[in-house]
């Protein structure tokens, strides 16, 4: 059994002291992150990317991992109890979830976010490990034509499941890959758009954009209205769920296992809409449809253990092909790179430790999540009592000297005010950051392999459609592009979105 | 969000969907930024050795993603035209003491921490930011500012060693 010997490495290495204690600490801070609004995943994630550094690549991944999916379960904790969603994913759980708790079932409605997450977690780990390696032997043999096209349907597909204005998500991919042509060009050394400075030279970096539009957008977006937080929480009695609770979230849990784990491989978000997707089949099948909304315990349950199955499985397209999914992904690939690896299809056979090892810290990391999360309940929903204008100053702080520390190089220092303009101005016009950091961070890969595919090629520019992998991958490319403007879909796709917001 | 939306707006943006006049100077401000950066884009490498389809030269692929982002912006500001009746409702308040405080900050860090060390750059960097909000006094500023300073000591160069001086160059005293 190849795959219970690769298991038993990954658990060898997850289970080793120091690793399990940069897994608790990224799960505790993601869920920390996870229940402080106004702060998300991906800034923390940004901010600490430089800290990692100087940890072991194992370590700073695993730590890293644990922030994104940590950040998960922390979400839905404020959703629920004070409807409140602190990730974007959440927002869906807090629609029945928070009325659990009004009827005084907070109790029930943690646990079973908590333990559907921690079903669909452990499953999705299983899917990963069978998953990937056949993937990676696929990747292995793509020549720079089937990477240019992959790159593409990454990009395209991205805008296909993103929210919002398809020709907004295209124009900012366009932008960030623009903005990731800054600096000397791979093959003629050229410097382009540098005007000058050679602090530029080596591009900008991409934790300047992210913590710029994701961090300082962010921060500009709460202080345009400050308002107080009203916290008012009643302790959290009775916790463990009825037998009839226990029966009624199976199916679902099951369900949406499945769906979370299919969506989570997308490009674009998939762990939010496998939330919503989860919401409106359970909505569906249900016997009673009619509770939904007024407390249905599936109406948790489902959400929830779709969101953290996707969050999992999203590390397959990183793991195999080293294409982020989303922004998170793509930080990831930045750490990846600062610890000197190139995520991809050799990962797995050059570093079986640092993969196997990586994949199993997720499911130790879910044990630890809930083994914190239900008991210590109410240390979380204390932090919110932490106050914003206290909160935000050490966000910006930490987020410069952070990225002062990458290089040394006060210019991605000021990239950061840059992309905090650029990001709080766009994201007012209705152009979500996601795609942007995507087009940033695939957009040196996109044209690398471009130029040469075509060298290769001798400038044959049909190599793209008569390689046989490279023309499939364009087709859905275009395909997902095409169901994305058909009117029919886009209602389904908007509604998915927006039911009973 | 209230109730579904109408019908013909179900393609539209979320950000914007509430609001149907909001969505025309948000469609124009978008489509603009984008144009100006496109045209920013190709405009530049159009001085830079073009090349061929071949072997392409450094300037080649921005010049057409540039091209390509013109068109967009301009498909953007066309489709803000056409939905647009009320072009006079407004983006909403911007925090410009916070936006300026922020922006300051950040540019302040960069310029100056490697001539005044750290802990300057970092106390002024949280004092500017603590600034940003209406409920924070001046007198709370500094306690943020001193707070978080020491915070930061404490975790980049006492916990994970950054080597960067605490008091630079530039002052009297650098250690």
């Amino acid at each position: 059994m190849e795959l219970l010997d690769n298991l038993a490495l990954g658990l060898g290495t997850a289970l080793q002291p120091e690793n399990v204690l940069y897994c608790l600490l990224g799960v505790v801070l993601g869920t920390a992150v996870g229940v402080l609004p106004g702060i998300g995943p991906t800034a923390t994630i940004a901010m600490l990317l430089p800290i990692t550094f100087s940890l072991e690549p194992v370590a700073a991944l695993i730590m890293l991992a644990g922030i994104y999916y940590g950040a998960q379960y922390g979400g839905s904790t404020t959703a629920i109890l004070i409807n409140l969603p602190g990730e974007s994913s959440a927002a869906v759980t807090a629609i029945d979830g928070h009325e659990m708790a009004l009827k005084g079932r907070a109790g029930p409605a943690l646990a079973a976010a908590a333990l559907g997450s921690f079903f669909a977690g452990t499953v999705a780990t299983v899917v990963l490990a069978v998953a990937a390696p056949p993937l990676a032997r696929i990747a292995l043999r793509f020549g720079p034509a089937e990477y240019f096209s992959l790159v593409v349907l990454g990009l395209l597909a991205s805008i296909a499941l993103a929210r919002g204005s398809t020709l907004k998500a295209l124009a900012m991919i366009v932008l960030g890959i623009l903005l990731g042509t800054v600096g000397q060009d791979i093959y003629t050394g050229t410097p382009r758009f540098v005007f000058g400075v050679r602090e530029l030279y080596g591009g900008l970096n991409f934790v300047s954009v992210a913590v710029g539009m994701f961090g300082v957008a962010e921060i500009l977006r709460n202080l345009e209205d400050e308002r107080t937080r009203a916290v008012v929480v009643e302790k959290v009695k009775n916790l463990w769920p009825t037998r009839e609770d226990l029966r009624r979230i199976v199916a679902p849990v099951l369900r949406a296992t499945g769906l979370g784990s299919a969506l989570g491989i997308l490009p674009g978000g998939g762990h939010v809409l496998a939330a919503f997707a989860s919401y409106s089949v359970e909505k569906r099948v249900s016997k009673r449809p009619q509770e939904f909304g007024h407390g249905a315990i599936e109406g948790v349950a489902g959400p929830e253990s779709a969101n953290n199955a996707a969050a999992q499985t999203s590390f397959i397209p990183l793991l195999t092909l080293g294409l982020p999914a989303h922004p998170v992904m793509a930080l990831m690939i930045g750490a990846f790179i600062i610890q000197g690896i190139t995520p991809g299809p050799d990962v797995i056979t050059e570093q079986p430790a640092l993969f196997w090892g990586l994949i199993a810290s997720m499911w130790v990391g879910n044990v630890l999540l809930v083994m914190l999360n239900l008991p210590l309940i109410g240390v979380w929903v204390r932090m919110l009592t932490i106050p914003y204008h206290i909160l935000f100053p050490a966000i910006i702080v930490f987020a410069a000297i952070g990225t002062f520390s990458l290089g040394f190089n006060p210019w991605h220092v000021y990239a950061i005010a840059f992309f905090g303009i650029l990001g709080y101005v766009l994201i007012k016009c209705g152009c979500e950051p996601a795609p942007l950091l995507l087009g940033f961070v695939l957009g040196p890969l996109l044209e690398e392999n471009l130029r040469r595919a075509l060298i290769i090629s001798r400038g044959d520019p049909t190599v793209f459609v008569t390689r046989p992998i490279s023309a499939t991958l364009l087709v859905v490319a275009v395909g997902a592009v095409v169901l994305a403007v058909l009117p029919a879909i886009r209602r389904r796709r908007e509604v998915v979105f927006q039911e009973e917001l | 969000m209230g109730g579904r939306p109408a019908a013909h707006h179900l393609y539209r943006c979320g950000v914007n969907r509430r609001v149907n006049g909001k969505r025309a100077v948000t469609d124009l401000l978008a489509g603009l930024i984008f144009v100006a950066f496109g045209l920013a884009f190709a405009i530049t490498s159009l001085s830079y050795e073009l090349g061929a389809p071949l072997r392409m030269g450094p300037g080649y692929f921005p010049l057409a993603l540039g091209g390509i982002l013109v068109l967009l912006g301009l498909l953007i500001m066309g489709k803000g035209f056409i939905s647009g009746s009320g072009a006079e409702e407004r983006l909403g308040s911007v925090p410009w003491r916070a936006l300026f405080l922020i922006v300051l900050a950040i540019l302040f860090f960069g310029l100056t921490v490697r001539g005044l060390g750290l802990v300057p750059a970092t106390a002024v960097t949280a004092l500017l930011t603590a600034l940003a909000s209406y409920r924070t006094s001046i007198l709370a500023a500094v306690a943020i500012a001193a707070g978080l300073t020491a915070l930061c000591v404490l975790i980049f160069v006492v916990a994970l060693q950054l080597r960067l001086p605490l008091f630079g160059p530039w002052l009297p005293f650098s250690v």
